[in-house]
């Protein structure tokens, strides 16, 4: 089939449609709009429901209702609405439903900027909302990715029964690349038996609320289901494997990293990159193969690195973890090479 | 007349003494039973008083956030729009936390009832004053009577007159006549939402005799003789009815 | 027969039915049930079956057999 050339967001939103969804609710924030937009049109082409609400708030909520019924559920926001989301995903997951939220990030903090950015990676990785929980987050790194994680995010919030967070970004969102799209197919809200639909006389009626009031086995049952998911660790290794620096990148950024292993590699500097797949479970096992690793550099469009705690943590410390970052911007590989090496000169002989 | 409890409603234990909640569950059974929706009807409650519904009730139900019943139900309804949903809310969760969701329910005609139950007071946090509170009304948040001059007193169903939704009504929960009367119009309600109408809401004032410090027959009085002053009753919207 | 049964375990002592009954048929027992309550009790000569007080009950503590 040939390739078609797609923006990141209608990308998102195709795959979506492909991948069963039939319900979307969410409200307008750039840089992910175009996501409400193509839905507007598309939902109704499959039949299914598109509502433009008057806030996050609203839409989360209203996905709620659309995942108890049993339908493959999607939002949408950016930044600050996803921080207004964060009420309704950790209702999600304390009611066991799957549902798919997208975070097309930005820059900065509050309002913030619509640039560019990596600016929520703690929202998205600690559980953003209140309460005690983590979900599974998929960052995409391409517009191609864009479309073969939203299957993947639907099934693994179905395996769970747990929310999947997508971390896409400003920049995967607004470029137009060329694409592969997944079959259509569509999804049976009657597959779940959990799901409310009307309670037949006899039966005892279903109940979608915390599952602490119906769960015996509630702290051995979340203690086993994250660690199940910790299963679910993907990463894309790139010449890691002999390097003296490893980069740590993941979405944008990590395109620009792998350029600069790239371009390293060529004058005979030995780089290496972990492109994390998944941000949350963080990809611990990836590490273990940088048999040769001197020093880690996490690449980020950020101020903070919030992304290099987590490779502390994977490398359990035993190596130096700095972190490159870039505001309004996207990190440039000659600069990264010539910080890698600056590390190997501090750290490394 | 024979007369026995709905066999869909089993308990109303969690309530205090004298709460309207249970008489409004009642009613919600019965209506159901009477237009035979049981094994159809899903209900999402809110997490406050309300949401002891969620082991009263035989019907699949969704404990919903705070506030956020109404889009919880819209959700629901899009997806199975063959069941009867039924949000069922407090005043707080109607007309303050979740106001903006109540308006634009309405402003897009969403086609679900909407119960709320009026008694001028956060109920589960223990009494304190809401937009219903009554003037000089005195809560665990206005010690010395509600203020008007720095808080209004709000009726949600003032507000929701000039949309164009399928119904609106409200009823007190009080004597006799009062139940006939919400009995009628929940039913007219879920009536409205089964033809396809769209929006239809039911106010219902209630007695919440533990946090207006009073005993039930009083906070009974309360609601009948204060209460109906800055919420009128009747019916203010039926679409395609006699009004 | 009695033109009333009560389910007294589920009854709160709030009084509504006492308040509304059109014949003063229902009165407080002064026992104190195992919830805790004054509950209720009514007195079938005065009853006339009229509903009444199982549409103001919030517990559903009345069924009205005739």
């Amino acid at each position: 089939m040939a390739k078609e050339l797609m923006k990141g967001n209608e990308a998102l939103a195709e795959a979506a449609i492909r991948a069963g969804c039939r319900f979307y609710s969410g409200y307008p924030i750039t840089p992910q709009t175009e996501i409400l937009e193509y839905l507007s049109w598309r939902m109704d082409e499959v039949g299914g429901t598109f509502v433009q609400t008057e806030s996050e708030l609203a839409g989360i909520n209203m996905l709620l209702g659309a995942a108890a019924a049993g339908a493959r559920a999607l939002t949408s926001s950016a930044g600050p609405g996803f921080s207004l989301n964060q009420e309704g995903i950790s209702y999600l997951v304390a009611a066991d439903l799957p549902a798919v939220i997208i975070d097309v990030m930005r820059i900065g903090t509050g309002l913030g900027d619509i640039a560019q950015g990596q600016g929520d990676y703690w929202q998205l990785t600690r559980g953003g909302g209140h309460g005690d929980y983590r979900t599974i987050v998929l960052a995409p790194a391409s517009v191609q990715e864009n479309c073969d994680m939203m299957e993947t995010a639907f099934d693994l919030a179905e395996k769970y029964r747990h929310p999947v967070l997508i971390a896409s970004d400003a920049a995967i969102g607004q470029m137009a690349e060329g694409v592969n799209l997944p079959e259509l197919r569509e999804h049976n809200i009657d597959s779940f038996d959990w799901a409310v639909r009307g309670c037949r006389h006899g039966d005892a009626p279903r109940k979608i609320q915390n599952t602490y009031y119906t769960r015996p086995d509630y702290v051995e049952y979340l203690r086993d289901k994250y660690a199940a998911m910790d299963s679910e660790q993907r990463w894309e290794s790139y010449m890691a494997d002999d390097a003296d620096v490893v980069l740590v990148a993941y979405g944008i950024s990590s395109r620009v990293a792998k350029e600069a292993v790239n371009e390293a590699r060529a004058e005979g500097f030995r780089l290496g990159l972990i492109r994390p797949i998944t941000l949350w479970p963080f990809p611990n096992r990836a590490f273990e193969e940088c048999k040769n690793a001197k020093a880690y550099m996490t690449v980020e469009i950020n101020i903070l690195g919030q992304m290099a705690d987590d490779v502390r943590l994977a490398v359990r410390d035993t190596r130096p973890v700095d972190f490159y970052g870039t505001f309004f911007g996207l990190p440039e590989s000659d600069v990264i090479v010539e910080k890698a090496k600056a590390m190997l000169e501090k750290e490394g002989k | 007349m024979k007369l026995k409890a709905p066999e869909c409603v089993f308990s109303s234990a969690g309530f205090c003494p004298g709460c309207g909640h249970g008489l409004a569950s009642r009613l919600v059974g019965e209506t159901a039973e009477e237009l035979n929706i049981v094994e159809k009807l899903v209900t999402v409650v809110d997490v406050a008083c309300c949401s002891f519904n969620i082991d009263y009730w035989n019907f699949d139900t969704i404990m919903a956030a705070h506030g956020r019943d109404i889009p919880t139900a819209v959700g629901v309804k899009h997806v199975r729009p063959g069941c009867p949903v039924l949000a069922y809310m407090g005043d707080g969760a109607a007309y303050s936390i979740g106001m903006a969701e109540t308006i634009h329910a309405a402003l897009r005609n969403d086609p679900v009832t909407v119960i709320v139950i009026n008694n001028s007071v956060f109920g589960m946090t223990g009494g304190q004053m809401a937009p219903t509170t009554l003037p000089g009304e005195r809560t665990a948040t206005s010690p010395k009577g509600k203020d008007p001059a720095r808080y209004g007193t709000l009726s949600g169903v003032e507000l929701l007159k000039g949309m164009d939704i399928a119904y609106l009504a409200r009823a007190e929960l009080v004597g006799v006549g009062g139940m006939a009367k919400a009995k009628r119009y929940i039913k007219k309600a879920l009536e409205h939402q089964l033809n396809g109408d769209g929006f239809s809401l039911v106010e219902l004032l209630s007695p919440c005799p533990t946090n207006l410090n009073l005993p039930p027959v009083k906070a009974k009085q309360f609601v009948h003789e204060e209460m109906t002053k800055y919420f009128p009753l009747g019916e203010f919207i039926d679409k395609g009815g006699d009004k | 027969m009695s033109k009333v049964k009560l389910n007294i375990a589920r009854c709160k002592g709030c009084g509504y039915c006492v308040d509304e009954c059109p014949k003063q048929a229902i009165s407080f027992t002064g026992r104190i049930s195992e919830k805790g309550y004054d509950t209720i009790q009514v007195d079938d000569e005065k009853c006339i079956a009229c509903g009444s007080c199982y549409r103001v009950c919030p517990d559903s503590v009345f069924e009205i057999l005739v």
